[in-house]
């Protein structure tokens, strides 16, 4: 066989790789999902996870703490954002960087360092579990949040917020009729990586002694107790919510973006 | 110049024509209707300054009354400070000390949002999340002003600007000609007293811009409100404004009409800076006589003899002749074809005069050059000051007639060193180009000593002039490099009589011209 090397050629490592690590576990995933025990077909899977009080308990659940992280990061983050893209600070980026600087220290470490203070300032860590799981999950993803909306807001033309005081709109008004507005790509964006790993990312709760049961804590659990097939269908569910999420914001994304975000 | 001048009016003329029509057939009625104050004051500067926080001064004492309805124009080079006066009044920046009035009220501290003042921005700032129509109401809505009349104004300046039916346009869809006019009616729908312009049209292409200047003047001729308008291009000033500011480094040069600027430049700024010009540093030699380029010309201007000048020469006044009915004589060394005439470059000694005719000349040919005494403007240079240039040699040292002075070049330049291959870098670690750089010594002319024995000077020359003033006489010593030397001395020489000029080196100061 004759064998032409082409620019082509240069994706075949990462199509292997592809197919082994991505498109062929996905295939299994979703073949034990509709199978039961002894691989013929069922829907039993499916049908199961939504007549479950507790799997559809935990799904709720798993949204609330998602939901309640994402807006709690966005409260944070978004102040901080504009008075660091506003300001008129010589040594900016060196500022930025020490919010992003938390992510380069090592995961484990930073969440046990924060159970630490937590058992400090709580005494039981079992007593507050939502709470900790919000704590916990903020302080992952904060950074995750501030850069874009950062990005954005830095990259608006001042002339923009300029223009809209020589209008007759005061400082509150310009902020909402224009920087605000133009500040939503930044802030789906930053949405969309805060809200979809804190709805699976059950290895900060688990660090933190956390009794929260998340999706990410279900799924694991149903494969601990080998049930495959259980375990793949809510991985299945779970894919589809995100890309069913994902989908949304992008739609969101489309009508306002100008410029876009990093990330 | 004319010729020029007098195309552009033909085309404008033409333009106004056609956009008047449309118009009359959408009247507008957006002119401002205090016309009773006119001739009032609507604007006043009062020494106002701008220090930014890292101690830059933008702007320094800076005065200005501007009447109701002019159309006054600040005119400077980047950084003269014309944007940040403009934002000033606009209410973006603050002055560090100074007063700003609106009709005799002090605005001074108001944020921009509480001033009936509107901008339109160089990159038109337009809000890209919204439509056309939200764009020009956004003031509107401000104001709380009923739908129905927002509806009726945007309509109106949208004709205006001869963008009717755009409503609906998204701000990106627009090519940057449609843009600025919005931006422009986004403005003008607010009925501001005054209109602000920062270099508006700096964006557009030169046929864009060439029309979107005609428009403008016809809308302020339209509108009545006051216009202020900011921008670098001498043309463009001299073809809108009523009025025009020339500033250079935070620092009014001078006011007034674009005749007045053009023909009569307070300053070698000013006249260097409008339209083209010779600019000759000289001396006065008598009554109403000018020696400058190797020449001596009659001039109207009466200024005292032995009195520093500078003289300016437009070069669509020089006259070309024969070599030998010309007042100086000199070489053509460039021709260019410029479309309606040459621009001839004639090197006269150390001299070189940019020549404009509508006959071609020769390179290389020898030409003579007159000049009518009311085309010899000629300013006052500030003081007795001696400026002369000075060469650099070979080996970065400076000389002049051919003898070397001890002074440093590196010292002359801020952070300069020599490297190891010779050449001298500035601060910057920029090479210092030679055939760009000059430096220019002043001497006082209290510090130059005259001396019989003529090898003995720096350089040598004739007395040609000799005034009496009180306690010493003043002498003017022409040189063979064409340049006069003024001399303060208690005793009495002869005219004519030859001296070596003794100048001392510490007695120098030099600055570096690029």
């Amino acid at each position: 066989m004759h064998f032409k090397f082409t620019r082509k050629s240069l994706c075949i490592p990462y199509a292997v790789y592809l197919v082994l690590f991505v498109v062929a576990p996905l295939l299994v995933l979703i073949y034990y999902a509709f199978t039961n025990g002894s691989g013929q077909f069922t829907l039993a899977n499916f049908t199961g996870f939504f007549t479950d009080p507790n799997a559809l308990g935990t799904l709720f659940y798993s949204f609330a703490v998602a939901v309640v992280t994402t807006m709690v990061c966005l409260l944070l983050a978004y102040p901080i954002a504009c008075i660091l893209a506003f300001s008129r600070l010589k040594a900016k980026s060196a500022v930025v960087m020490l919010f992003v600087l938390p992510m380069w220290i090592n995961f484990s470490l930073r969440i046990t360092a924060l159970k630490e203070i937590l058992n400090v300032l709580e005494g039981n860590l079992a007593m507050y579990p939502f709470f900790n799981a919000v704590i916990g999950m903020t302080y992952d993803f904060l950074p995750f949040m501030i850069l874009p909306i950062y990005t954005t807001v830095s990259r608006l033309d001042g002339a923009l917020r300029e223009a809209a005081m020589d209008l007759g709109a005061n400082e509150v008004q310009t902020f909402l009729r224009v920087t605000l507005p133009l500040s939503v790509p930044g802030i789906m964006s930053g949405i969309s990586m805060v809200f979809l790993p804190a709805m699976t990312n059950y290895v900060v709760l688990d660090m933190l002694y956390n009794s929260t049961y998340i999706m990410g804590s279900l799924i694991g659990s149903y494969f601990a107790a080998y049930n495959w097939n259980g375990g793949s269908m809510i991985a299945l569910i779970l894919l589809g919510i995100i890309c069913l999420f994902t989908l949304l914001t992008d739609g969101g994304e489309e009508k306002t973006s100008r410029g876009g975000a990093l990330l | 110049m004319s010729q020029t001048r007098l195309c552009e009016a033909k085309t404008s003329f033409v333009l106004i024509e056609k956009r008047m029509r449309t118009w009359d057939e959408c009247p507008v009625n957006i002119a401002y209707e205090g016309s009773i104050m006119e001739n009032t004051n609507i604007i006043e500067l009062k020494h106002v300054t701008k220090s930014f926080s890292d101690g830059f001064t933008a702007v320094e004492d800076f005065n200005l009354e501007v009447r109701r309805g002019e159309f006054v124009t600040f005119l400077g080079p980047s950084g003269c400070g014309k944007t940040t006066t403009l934002r000033m009044i606009a209410g973006f920046e603050l002055p560090t000390s100074g007063e700003i009035l609106l009709n005799g009220k002090s605005i001074t501290n108001l944020p921009p949002y509480e001033r009936p003042i509107n901008t339109v921005f160089q990159r038109y700032a337009l809000f890209p999340h919204m439509n056309i129509y939200e764009n020009i109401a956004f003031g509107l809505k401000q104001k709380k002003t009923p739908k129905d009349v927002i509806e009726h104004k945007v309509k109106k300046v949208l004709s205006l600007v001869d963008l009717e039916g755009f409503e609906e346009r998204n701000v990106a869809t627009l090519s940057g000609g449609q843009q600025q006019r919005i931006a422009i009616a986004r403005a003008l729908v607010n009925e501001p007293e005054i209109l602000l312009l920062d270099e508006p049209l700096g964006a557009l292409d030169l046929k864009m811009r060439k029309e979107m200047q005609i428009e403008l003047k016809d809308m302020h001729d339209k509108l009545g409100i006051t216009f202020i308008y900011v921008t670098h291009d001498q043309e463009e000033a001299l073809t809108m404004s009523d009025k025009i500011v020339v500033m250079s480094e935070g620092h009014i040069q001078q006011i007034g009409t674009p005749e007045d600027i053009y023909n009569e430049p307070k300053n070698a700024f000013v006249a260097d800076f409008i339209g083209e010009s010779n600019i000759f540093s000289g001396i006065m030699t008598g009554k109403l006589k000018a020696r400058f380029c190797g020449g001596e010309f009659v001039c109207v201007d009466d200024v005292a003899e032995g009195t520093h000048i500078t003289a300016v020469v437009r070069p669509e006044d020089v006259e070309l002749t024969k070599p030998e009915d010309g007042i100086i004589q000199g070489v053509v060394t460039s021709v260019i074809f410029k479309g309606i005439h040459y621009e001839i470059a004639v090197q006269s000694g150390r001299n070189e005069m940019m020549v404009q005719s509508v006959n071609a000349a020769k390179v290389g040919e020898r030409v003579g050059m007159r000049l009518d005494p009311e085309n010899i403007h000629i300013m006052i240079a500030e003081d007795h000051t001696n400026t002369f240039p000075v060469d650099i040699n070979r080996d970065y040292r400076l000389e002049y007639n051919g003898k070397l002075l001890h002074a440093s070049l590196t010292k002359l330049i801020k952070g300069g060193k020599r490297l190891e291959d010779g050449t001298l870098v500035d601060g910057n670690g920029e090479a210092i180009d030679l055939n760009r750089t000059r430096v220019l010594a002043s001497i006082q002319p209290g510090d130059i000593e005259m001396t019989d024995n003529q090898e003995e000077g720096l350089i040598q020359g004739n007395i040609s002039n000799l005034i009496y003033q009180g306690d010493h006489y003043l002498y003017v010593i022409h040189t063979e490099l064409e340049q006069d030397f003024v001399v303060y001395d208690e005793d009495l020489w002869n005219m004519e009589d030859r001296v070596g000029l003794i100048m001392p080196v510490e007695k120098m100061t030099f600055s570096l011209k690029k």
